[in-house]
């Protein structure tokens, strides 16, 4: 469940947390955005250092890099394939090019999972409702929206419990061929389903009893404000996504592999 | 028999539910482990089958250490019936949900047809062979749990809430299958804070707080103490809250059973059984 706890919202104060959530979020989107424009490792790197000093000021380092950790399998996949495809590509001759590109695709996806977790790991899910709000999202999408956000980490420990009661019973998760070992998993995904299905009703009928819904015009207890940091933010989002677009239109950033006259 | 020496646990977030914890549970007891909500009950229990291994100290079951084996292997002595039938129901009939666990030990059909039946019936589920166990009532659902653990004959039976959700006509069914175990010489541990449920049944008593036992020995004796109860959230039973009122009175306060009391109360009133 590490993955999860990566991206699970802990209340600190600093800096970052108190940044508007629509900032944050256009910050993240333009990363995501750079992220894919650039198929280089230098300025993918850049991007990746650009994102540390968030993480620092947020004081989130030991999540943020269980987060990372929990995407470990999953870089290492990208880059076997990216490489191994290469390769045979290539009539199974390795170049070093080869391993740029492919630590490049897997440097990409690491700066995208660095960039929402930092996003998810300072932003409340009540501030995201909230964003969602102000940004004129119906109500009944925000309110699904943010749900669906704030039961992942009862969901991941539900799976857990499920996973426990299941092994008590003498299913091994682990045991057999590829596709026994998906078939294992039977037992744990239909408790797991039922029991959503069922939450989400009982919280349906929650809600009603606390009126959710009647009236049309509802009002905050809190209203999203934009301060002096977020104009910061956004400025240099702009200035982030500026440059960006410059060097990739105008500047051809050289590969590490010419660098080093490889 | 089951051994835990000074076991620790913490959970990956850091939080330490088990704090030393020693207790020797020998074949054929019968031990109520009860506390207030986070006392570390359920963490504790989950040693005894592998489901948790222990961040520090020994857990053996029959002698073996549970860091050295698996789950299923420890599964096949020491069933678990989880507190929430919910967290394990998935098969398309009570039939089959209760042959999962046959299946996964590798019993034979005919042995497993036999086992099935014999577990239905225990329970009263017969009728509900072929029914899906989503649509039955919550407490059918929590009974069809322990018939699919009841089902291979574990030595050691480990039910976590059991009478939660239960009316009292099952209660005192859940008593009188819990007394039939007894005199097969299972080993029974239930982890509850049903105060008056663990009086009816007088079993040995381990009482928790705070990840560490406070109190362990015979039900009469711990259930009585009001102070060492209170202390761990529990209010007394109600029999023995009465002859703690008494307490002028040249009447025992250890009393916890209602059979034991109405004897007492009678031979002070000095009335006759008719």
């Amino acid at each position: 469940m590490s993955v999860f706890d990566g991206l699970k919202f802990r209340k600190v104060h600093s800096p970052v947390h108190d940044l508007d959530p629509r900032v944050k979020f256009i910050f993240v989107l333009s990363v995501f955005v750079i992220a894919i424009l650039f198929d280089r490792l230098l300025p993918l790197i850049a991007l990746f250092l650009v994102q540390v000093p968030f993480v620092v000021v947020a004081r989130v380092r030991k999540e943020w890099a269980r987060s990372l950790r929990g995407a470990s399998f999953l870089a290492a996949l990208i880059f076997l394939s990216n490489f191994l495809f290469a390769w045979w590509g290539a009539n199974f001759k390795a170049t070093p090019l080869m391993v740029e590109s492919a630590v490049t695709l897997t440097l990409r996806f690491v700066v995208l999972v660095q960039s929402f977790s930092v996003f998810f790991l300072t932003t409340s899910p009540d501030h995201l409702g909230l964003a969602l709000e102000q940004t004129r999202v119906p109500y009944e999408f925000a309110f699904a929206f943010t749900t669906a956000v704030r039961f992942v980490p009862v969901l991941a420990e539900e799976a857990q419990t499920i996973m426990d009661a299941q092994k008590a019973r003498g299913l091994e998760l682990e045991k057999g061929s590829v596709l026994k070992r998906i078939r294992n998993y039977v037992p744990v995904l239909i408790p797991l389903i039922v029991s959503a299905i069922r939450r989400s009703l009982e919280l349906a009928e929650a809600m009603e009893s606390r009126a959710w819904g009647a009236t049309k015009k509802r009002t905050n207890l809190y209203v999203l404000e934009l301060r002096k940091g977020d104009a910061v933010l956004l400025a240099f989002t702009i200035g982030l996504i500026v440059v960006s677009v410059y060097v990739r239109l105008y500047v051809q950033a050289p590969t590490v592999t010419q660098l080093l006259g490889l | 028999m089951i051994e835990a020496e000074n076991v620790h646990f913490s959970y990956p977030n850091g939080i330490e539910a088990v704090k030393g914890v020693s207790l020797t549970v020998q074949d054929g007891e019968f031990v109520a482990i009860m506390g207030q909500n986070g006392a570390g009950k359920t963490t504790l229990v989950k040693h005894f089958n592998g489901l948790l291994k222990p961040t520090s100290g020994v857990v053996r079951v029959d002698g073996v250490e549970t860091t050295k084996t698996t789950v299923a292997s420890l599964a096949r002595n020491v069933g678990f019936v989880f507190q929430n039938p919910d967290h394990q129901l998935f098969s398309e009939t009570v039939e089959e949900e209760i042959a999962f666990a046959l299946k996964n030990f590798g019993f034979e059909r005919d042995v497993m047809q036999k086992r099935v039946d014999w577990a239905l019936k225990l329970l009263g589920l017969e009728k509900y062979r072929k029914t899906s166990p989503f649509l039955l009532s919550g407490g059918e659902r929590k009974r069809v749990a322990l018939a699919s653990v009841l089902a291979w004959d574990p030595k050691i039976l480990i039910l976590d809430e059991p009478t939660i959700g239960q009316d009292h006509e099952q209660k005192e069914k859940l008593r009188q299958f819990i007394i039939q175990m007894q005199t097969q010489k299972r080993t029974i541990i239930i982890v509850t804070h049903d105060v008056e449920f663990v009086a009816e049944c007088n079993p040995r008593v381990v009482l928790m707080k705070e990840g560490k036992i406070i109190a362990d020995g015979e039900g009469k004796n711990i259930l009585t103490s009001a102070e060492t109860l209170t202390d761990a959230s529990i209010v007394l039973p109600q029999v023995a809250q009465v002859f703690q009122q008494l307490s002028n009175s040249t009447l025992p306060k250890n009393i916890i059973d209602i059979y034991e009391a109405k004897v007492l109360l009678c031979k002070a009133l000095e009335c006759k059984r008719r």
